[in-house]
């Protein structure tokens, strides 16, 4: 479903990470690892389409990729159900407030928020705001997710949630994932290495490479 | 789309200070006007056109750092911009979204205010009119100024240097058609002037600030 | 061999050397004879006395404040087109040049307008022009000060100038319309019936060259000196990841 060949991405016009291939299967989880630094983000940014890669293909159907960040995009002034229903028809997927309403509910309490809903997202702690930020995954229908760090601020119980969400629901619908994290997520899943990918001092393709 | 236009909205008013601050300080800035040039009628009837617009121009500048600041801290416009929107398109509803909590007002609060400054009796419809023509083009100018500067800390003395220029043919033209209307002119021509630049740039600015922003996530 | 290649940085420095260094003496060489033919051995004008001879100087930095930009929005989109670094640097350094000229432009219409008009400033259209386009100046300028990531700087500024120039047309006719004006007509214009006569016009025209070198030199040396940063800067970001 996901197919990265060659990529080279660069963060601040230096290339970072070069050659990167592999291939995600529909139904499978790719766990990113690698030291500080190292480049993950700036891989998971430039698969998501957010910046541009110096070399290589990334290839996945087309408006399937979501991308999800330590800033979960949340509105203090809105509340979790509105939060979630304006990312919901956003991506176009069933609206939560008319049709589907079980929909939303399923996700609400997937991720233990059932009886949060109707607080703003400006009340909500930490933990909560990110389980919110990860709801918003189960809501807009994408197959292709590309998540940056997703456990931070979140305790054990929910932590086992969302890889309970991620497999029960995500991947057995046909979804696939690459996870940055540093922590077990308890899933079968297999892990890259970034550290071979380390781009060497004095890999070509920066943008200031004319000027050397 | 419209969810977007929805949530601004709802933003907007429940966060406060969306509709209301700017209409406060549009009041303030014609209040302080005859203060400033002496209590004369007939001075400031004449000056009445310039000062309405230039304080409303104002006015839709102040809250011009707000459109794009917030959603780039919290992450949104991340999210937007991997979302099935295109960019050009949240562009446009930003603008409106603007327009709508800052424009739209002004234009309405306008012939109160033109009152305080005994504007020429002729002259309220063509004040009306130029703001509701003029008003989306500072809207969707200064959408494009918010996107420019959307990744700096500072934007906002930067935004007002960027986009002041840019706004110089719109106050023209609005202040000219309302000074016409109270001279008893004939203003259609600066008014299908105005209309012309708020086409203009709905049609085209949307471009250049998806282009922008996209420069700006990456 | 395209004449793209000259774009690389490198070679930019190789072959600008020479030529800005011929274009200084060119240019002081023009300014020189342009000037002092002007101000000394050409003929007061009938009507405005030896005031005229501020012509010199006020109507070809006016010129180039115009061409600067001209200039910059030409590079912009060879920049944006072509993504040439160079192209991006030379409208960075053109910029403050420019700036300088429009000034140049509105504080010798001043002393010009004194006598003139009995005024420093008037709102005329052109001289409002003028003022406007100092302020797109300072904005573009600003701009590329505040965006610490040269490609980003780049590609927002390109964008500025794009949109910038059609506001600046915009306005120009936006000025007109609001106030027709006491400045005269063009002093120079194909059209020959209008021209200012031929004792002035030769040296002017000489004084026009000079200050068309003087900016191609500027903007060289100025292009070299940003090339040179940028290069401390890409020297310097290896440097701090090894």
């Amino acid at each position: 479903m996901l197919r990265v060949t060659g990529l080279t991405c660069a963060r601040g016009g230096l290339p970072v990470l070069s050659n990167v291939s592999f291939t995600v299967p529909a139904g499978e989880v790719l766990i990113l690892r690698g030291a500080n630094g190292i480049g993950k983000t700036t891989l998971l940014r430039t698969l998501a389409g957010l910046q541009p890669s110096l070399d290589g293909a990334v290839e996945y159907p087309e408006d399937e990729g979501a991308y999800a960040s330590h800033a979960d995009g949340i509105k203090a002034a809105l509340t979790v159900t509105e939060n979630l229903a304006f990312w919901a028809d956003v991506h176009g997927a069933a609206n939560p407030r008319s049709d589907s309403n079980a929909g939303l509910e399923t996700v609400l309490s997937t991720f233990d928020l059932s009886d949060l809903r109707d607080r703003t997202g400006g009340t909500l702690s930490a933990g909560q705001k990110r389980r919110l930020g990860l709801a918003r995954l189960g809501v807009i229908g994408r197959k292709v997710l590309f998540l940056d760090e997703p456990t931070v601020s979140l305790d054990g119980f929910s932590v086992k949630r969302f890889a309970d969400w991620l497999r029960d629901q995500h991947l057995a619908h046909g979804g696939c994932a690459v996870i940055a994290t540093h922590i077990d997520l308890g899933l079968a899943a297999p892990e890259l290495d970034l550290t071979p990918f380390k781009a060497a001092l004095d890999a070509g393709g920066g943008s200031d490479e004319a000027f050397l | 789309m419209i969810a977007l236009l929805r949530r601004d909205l709802r933003l907007a008013v429940r966060a406060g200070g969306g509709f209301g601050l700017g209409l406060a300080f549009f009041l303030i800035v014609v209040v302080l006007v005859p203060f400033g040039v002496g209590p004369e009628t007939e001075l400031l009837s004449r000056i009445a056109p310039g000062i309405l617009w230039v304080a409303s121009l104002l006015a839709a500048l102040l809250s011009l750092d707000r459109i794009f600041a917030l959603d780039f801290e919290d992450g949104s416009l991340v999210l937007l911009a991997t979302s099935p929107l295109p960019m050009e398109g949240v562009a446009l509803i930003k603008a409106t979204a603007h327009w709508i909590t800052t424009g739209l007002p002004l234009t309405i609060a306008a012939p109160v205010l033109g009152f305080l400054l005994s504007l020429a009796p002729e002259a309220y419809l063509y004040l009306l009119l130029s703001l509701l023509l003029g008003t989306p083009a500072l809207s969707m100018i200064g959408t494009f100024g918010a996107a420019l500067t959307v990744g700096l800390r500072r934007g906002g003395l930067l935004l007002s240097l960027l986009v002041l220029p840019l706004y110089v043919p719109t106050l023209i033209f609005g202040a000219e058609a309302v000074r016409r209307g109270a001279d008893g002119l004939d203003p259609t021509g600066a008014l299908m002037l105005l209309g012309g630049i708020t086409a203009g740039t709905f049609a085209l600015l949307p471009f250049a600030t998806a282009a922008v922003l996209r420069i700006n996530l990456r | 061999m395209s004449i793209w290649e000259y774009a690389n940085p490198t070679k930019f420095m190789g072959w600008t050397a020479p030529v800005m260094r011929a274009a200084f003496w060119l240019a002081a060489l023009c300014l020189a004879v342009g000037l002092i033919w002007g101000f000394f051995f050409t003929p007061d004008d009938f009507r405005q006395g030896s005031t005229v001879k501020i012509i010199y100087l006020h109507v070809p930095a006016a010129l180039m404040a115009i061409n600067a930009w001209i200039m910059m929005l030409a590079a912009s989109l060879i920049w944006v087109v072509r993504r040439h670094h160079v192209s991006a640097l030379a409208a960075r350094a053109a910029a403050p040049v420019g700036l300088v000229m429009t000034l140049i432009a509105l504080f010798t219409g001043g002393i010009w307008g004194q006598p003139m008009w009995g005024t420093y400033w008037a709102w005329d259209p052109r001289l409002t022009s003028f003022l406007i386009l100092f302020l797109f100046y300072l904005g573009y300028i600003a701009l590329w000060e505040a965006i610490e990531d040269p490609d980003t700087a780049a590609d927002l500024t390109s964008v500025l100038c794009m949109v910038g120039s059609v506001f600046a047309i915009l306005s120009r006719y936006a000025v007109n319309f609001w106030n027709q004006g006491l400045h005269q007509g063009a002093s120079l214009s194909l059209d020959k019936e209008e021209n200012v006569a031929d004792v002035f016009w030769i040296p002017l025209l000489v004084c026009i060259a000079g200050f068309v070198l003087l900016f191609i030199a500027l903007v060289l040396m100025r292009t070299r000196t940003e090339i040179r940063a940028r290069r401390m800067r890409a020297l310097q970001a290896r440097a701090q990841r090894a």
